[in-house]
């Protein structure tokens, strides 16, 4: 029973690992930022859901969502793309922003904890052969595999998709080509936020909404990109997996080295295949 | 300058940070015409092409296409308005199928009479294209790539083609090919600026010849002047 709850535990964090380093690591493969500022768009939608759960749990996702894709869209067009090209402008800026965030997310939400019931329908348990699941856990889980899914389709099977690797595979030359690639880099942000928010707006129920989160998750979501390999979807998904088991079961059995063993496996992997599990050899 | 060149160019002047490399170049190519762009390895040949492109931002000059000013231009609203690269090294997106490669450049709609190439087009001009359709275009040979990246920028819908070292690195057998090709553009109307380092073949196929050297138009005459009268060519190309 211990190990069984145990991997559906692991499984429902990873799926909530998947949502926000998905955006981070599409974000960084395309854009070549890394965006600081991805926690803390995770906490907003965290804390956006908790104040439109009046819309109904399914309401306050979308919306919480929704406004962290637009808010992520201002911000790439208004800042983020003035420091393309300078790392160490990039990083300050990121982290700066996500100060600011979370500093405004305190003075609105005050700094208690906000606990958000999971929806009515999924607050149950589901029992197979004896055994009892929670019903939010699994469902988070197969909302993670739909999303991997609809990713997946949107990148490799559409235009849009072959459009935005192009432009990975050689910017210049795809700008050359017609190939709108400032507005590529929008609808990637937007995106990138939008399913940070929507993944924050998922944890609160197991995880409860507080101050300090974004920073808690954020050092997951760059072990998970190091992990699977910048920009790449499957590594996204097989990174937050094995996040999502070492941490959990690292709480579990020695909650006093969880740092350790969380950070170790990424030593180890930049160390032997610095490119990730699924990332492709830097050209 | 006479309003019916497809593109026309007056006081180009580029640089590579603080080095100047094109002085005041000035050119003009008429519809359905070849003009051969010839010159030395660093006469500043490829610089010409990445500034008309867009792609090299520190540039002046006027740039006319068709007659409108798109000096000011981006690289991705000159490729909108008919101006289209095939880059030198090809640059075809390598992890993109042949399809894909085709498909994010594709004009679906052009303005102004211009022609839509479809994927079939493409493939009647380029059977070998149309069997590896699904095939990453990183892993296809080089002959194969420089046939998709032609293909790449007709899809586009250009009035005007420019074409950097086509024949680079391309067995004989391919280059005579890819020769045939150019020559069907120009039947189908398009005008092409052809950079070419193999004399014979730009020699054979262009209209016009100018002849670059350190960045400025040192030579310029019907291509037929100049294979009447090799010496001339050898005057400017030659190893000293």
């Amino acid at each position: 029973m211990f190990w069984i709850n145990g991997f559906l535990n692991s499984f429902a964090f990873g799926a909530i690992l998947f949502l926000l380093a998905v955006g981070f690591s599409l974000i960084f493969g395309l854009m070549r930022v890394a965006n600081l500022a991805h926690g803390a768009l995770f906490m907003l939608g965290g804390y956006i859901a908790t104040s439109a759960v009046g819309l109904g749990f399914a309401g306050a996702v979308l919306v919480a969502g929704a406004a962290c894709a637009v808010f992520g869209g201002i911000l790439e067009r208004t800042l983020i793309r003035r420091l393309a090209g300078r790392e160490l402008a990039q990083v300050l800026g990121t982290l700066g922003l996500a100060f600011i965030i979370a500093d405004q997310c305190l003075l609105v939400w005050s700094g208690d904890p906000i606990a958000q019931p999971a929806p009515e329908a999924l607050r149950g348990a589901v029992g197979f052969g004896g055994i009892v699941f929670p019903a939010y856990r699994l469902a988070l889980v197969a909302l993670a595999l739909v999303a991997f899914v609809g990713i997946w389709a949107l990148v490799e099977r559409t235009t849009l998709g072959a459009r935005i690797r192009a432009a990975v595979d050689d910017r210049e030359m795809a700008r050359a080509m017609g190939i709108p690639v400032s507005r590529l880099f929008t609808t990637v942000f937007c995106l990138g936020a939008g399913l940070a928010g929507i993944g924050g707006a998922l944890a609160a129920p197991i995880m409860s909404v507080y101050p300090g989160l974004d920073s808690e998750m954020l050092p997951l979501a760059l072990l998970v990109v190091i992990l699977g390999g910048i920009g790449s979807l499957t590594g996204a998904l097989a990174g937050s997996l094995v996040i999502g088991l070492v941490y959990t079961f690292g709480q579990m059995l020695l909650p006093d080295l969880a740092y350790v063993i969380l950070f170790l496996p990424m030593v180890v992997v930049l160390a032997v295949r610095p490119q990730g599990f699924f990332g492709r050899q830097a050209a | 300058m006479p309003s019916d060149a497809a593109l026309s160019f007056s006081a180009l002047n580029a640089f590579y940070g603080d080095s100047h490399i094109l002085h005041d170049v000035s050119l003009e190519v008429a519809p359905g015409r070849i003009l051969a762009l010839l010159g030395r390895n660093g006469a500043g040949k490829t610089t010409c092409m990445n500034a008309l492109a867009g792609l090299l931002t520190s540039r002046t000059g006027r740039i006319l296409l068709n007659g409108r000013d798109i000096s000011a231009f981006s690289p991705e609203a000159i490729c909108r308005a008919g101006l289209a690269l095939v880059p030198q090294g090809r640059r075809i997106f390598r992890s993109l199928s042949v399809e894909e490669n085709l498909a994010v450049a594709r004009c679906p709609r052009p303005p102004d009479g211009r022609v839509a190439w479809t994927d079939e087009d493409i493939y009647g001009l380029f059977p070998r294209l149309k069997e590896r359709r699904r095939h990453p275009a990183g892993l296809m040979s080089g002959g194969e790539q420089q046939m998709l990246a032609i293909g790449r920028a007709l899809v586009t819908a250009p009035r005007v083609l420019l074409m950097d070292e086509p024949t680079e690195g391309l067995a004989p057998q391919i280059v005579a090919e890819v020769g045939g090709i150019v020559g069907r553009l120009r039947a189908a109307g398009l005008s092409v600026i052809l950079v070419e380092q193999h004399m014979a073949f730009a020699l054979k196929l262009a209209d016009e010849v100018v002849v670059i050297s350190t960045g400025r138009v040192v030579d310029k005459a019907p291509a037929s002047a100049f294979q009447a009268d090799p010496a001339r060519l050898e005057e400017h190309l030659g190893v000293h």
